[in-house]
């Protein structure tokens, strides 16, 4: 999580919209084993209250799991800038 | 005529009529069937998804659109709703329902360590009144156009739906980070925060100062034409102020003044192009010290200092150590109850009380020099020992690095010069670079509190303060060493001109005075 104060509002917004566009069920965790949030509900993605630097761990499964989470780390990684 | 104080949050000034605002008036609502209570609460939650929707359409910039954003995506997740719906199922009506699940929500934002999740408990709190003004047909009164406006707290879809032309905000509990300070910022709208709303019944008329931190209320006859010539004033110096903002400061006669900015926290660079800016001349690191119940680790300042310096892309930026105590305190590190706290342990007297505390911070700052223009600066030397003893822990540090093969640089170390004592005697002290605090060396010098708003007429930069400060420049120019002044002084325009006369050829000012500053130096 490299955004400045964590993942707040805005970028929580970003996250789960991005996320919404996906069929797949999405979860991330704070470690490989859980436990996990939906990723399509702010309202779970906020109450995680990640801080800034935390490592995040996405697990998807459905049809466009394998996209999904490519999108979502790569939300992160351009610390949710929208697409140029 | 009555002065109260508070802090500013957006500057500006403003004069109106004061406007009081209520809390939401709670009216318990008559309970229907437990398939109506479902209705009305579906009903109401997609009335207020419209509305914001219909503010987002509206909304006038980036920060507005990502704040009902935010809002609007939280009452279409289900989740939201859900524990409400489901008290609903027990026997609730529609409103009770949805106010104690809005409210545990509220509770959970609340209570977070983080000040930025704190913040957010106000949008909850927006959209839980939202939606329960519409279970109850009721609207907020509007708020009138040109008002000073009083409130306890405000939602910020509410400020979006106000024509604040003219108008100003003053809120008692918002901070610096809230949502509804953002927006102010952003429209221009002055604000101030930490004023007792309490306080204020009765009155009609407020002077709303956001650049001293001041609220009049029923004014007298002079100091109200007063404030409308400052104001006046105020209004054509920005348009005109605003053409200086991406030059280069230089004198009339075309010598060059460095002009660089105060950071007191990460963001307050946020939207300032670095071009516009000679450098960082004051990062107070007091906020990574705040609001939190350990101190910061070494790799957490690294990365904070390491962004600042990023952002500045070569250009100098001094970074001060802890400067905590006096009007700072920090639970568990200042003291509590000393009796003159200005007088006190504060600052670096404090920093080598707790080295250990200021090691961390040293490692981090040497870290953070390497490959760039860091400088490292002290707060509230007295003594050059104290100055000498922050040295030796700072090359103990860049040596401990070093051992353990952790990349690190020496910073050039300077001081404050804030104390008389040391102010009189600067040539006892083997300084990189001095930066004048104005703040404390004028409230030392005139031996009159900053805080006290009764003596603002004894505590100003007079023959004595001037003399001292032409003293130290004098000083710095024979032994080629640089001297800038970082209080608040040098963002007021009007004292621009005394200090470039006692020889200052770098000043530091608060980034909102940045483009006044500039402009005021061409006029010199």
């Amino acid at each position: 999580m490299l955004h400045e104060v964590g993942l707040h509002a805005r970028p929580s917004v970003r996250l789960t919209q991005l996320a919404k566009s996906f069929a797949s069920r999405i979860e991330f965790g704070p470690s490989n084993e859980g436990p996990w949030t939906d990723v399509k509900s702010i309202v779970k993605v906020m109450k995680t209250k990640t801080p800034k630097d935390a490592l995040l761990y996405f697990r998807a499964e459905g049809a466009d799991a394998q996209a999904a989470v490519s999108a979502l780390i790569a939300l992160i990684e351009r610390d949710f800038e929208t697409e140029a | 005529m009555v002065l109260l104080k508070g802090t500013p949050v957006a500057p500006g000034l403003a004069v109106g009529p004061l406007v009081c605002l209520a809390g939401v008036v709670q009216v318990a609502r008559a309970r229907g069937s437990r398939g109506d209570e479902r209705d009305a609460l579906a009903a109401a939650i997609g009335a207020a998804r419209e509305e914001l929707a219909a503010i987002a359409a509206r909304a006038g910039n980036a920060d507005e659109e990502g704040i009902v954003a935010f809002q609007i995506e939280l009452l279409e997740d289900a989740e939201l709703a859900g524990p409400a719906y489901a008290a609903i199922d027990a026997g609730e009506a529609a409103d009770t329902a949805w106010r104690a699940a809005m409210g545990l929500q509220i509770d959970d934002y609340q209570s977070s360590d983080s000040e930025y999740f704190r913040a957010r408990a106000a949008d909850l709190r927006d959209l839980c009144d939202r939606v329960l003004g519409r279970l109850s047909g009721d609207t907020a009164e509007a708020i009138p156009q040109g008002a000073i406006v009083a409130a306890d707290d405000l939602a910020p879809s509410r400020f979006l739906a106000t024509d604040w032309s003219n108008g100003g905000l003053v809120l008692h509990r918002a901070g610096a980070t809230s949502h509804v300070a953002i927006l102010a910022r952003a429209r221009g709208v002055p604000m101030l925060v930490g004023v007792d709303s309490a306080q204020l019944g009765g009155h009609s008329q407020a002077l709303l100062d956001a650049q001293n931190g001041t609220l009049i209320l029923d004014p007298d006859p002079d100091t109200r034409q007063a404030f409308d010539r400052r104001r006046t004033t105020y209004a054509l110096q920005q348009v005109a102020d605003a053409r200086y903002l991406e030059k280069e400061a230089r004198t009339g006669s075309g010598e060059r003044v460095q002009v660089m900015i105060n950071v007191a926290r990460p963001d307050d660079v946020g939207t300032l192009d670095p071009a516009h800016v000679d450098g960082i001349g004051l990062v107070r690191t007091e906020f990574l010290f705040h609001d939190r119940d350990r101190l910061p680790d070494e790799e957490e300042q690294y990365r904070v200092y390491s962004r600042l310096l990023q952002w500045a892309a070569g250009k100098p930026v001094t970074i001060r150590t802890l400067d905590a105590g006096g009007d700072k305190p920090i639970p568990g590190l200042t003291r509590e109850r000393e009796s003159n706290p200005f007088l006190g342990v504060r600052g670096v007297r404090l920093s080598l009380r707790h080295p250990q505390v200021l090691s961390v911070q040293l490692r981090a700052l040497a870290r953070a020099a390497v490959d760039t223009n860091l400088k490292v600066m002290i707060p509230m030397v007295t003594l050059p020992e104290e100055l000498e003893r922050c040295r030796a822990l700072l090359v103990r540090a860049v040596a401990e690095l070093a051992a353990e093969g952790v990349p690190a640089a020496l910073p050039k170390l300077g001081m404050m010069v804030e104390v008389p004592a040391a102010a009189l005697a600067v040539e006892e002290f083997a300084a990189h670079f001095y930066s004048i605090g104005s703040n404390d060396l004028i409230q030392y010098l005139s031996a009159a509190s900053r805080d006290e708003p009764e003596l603002a007429s004894v505590a100003l930069p007079g023959t004595g303060f001037l003399r001292v400060v032409r003293s130290i420049c004098e000083h710095g120019s024979r032994e080629g060493r640089e001297v800038s002044l970082c209080g608040d002084l040098a963002s007021d325009p009007l004292q621009i001109r005394a200090l470039l006369d006692c020889g200052l050829r770098t000043l530091s000012v608060a980034p909102a005075a940045l483009a006044a500053v500039k402009a005021a130096i061409a006029k010199c």
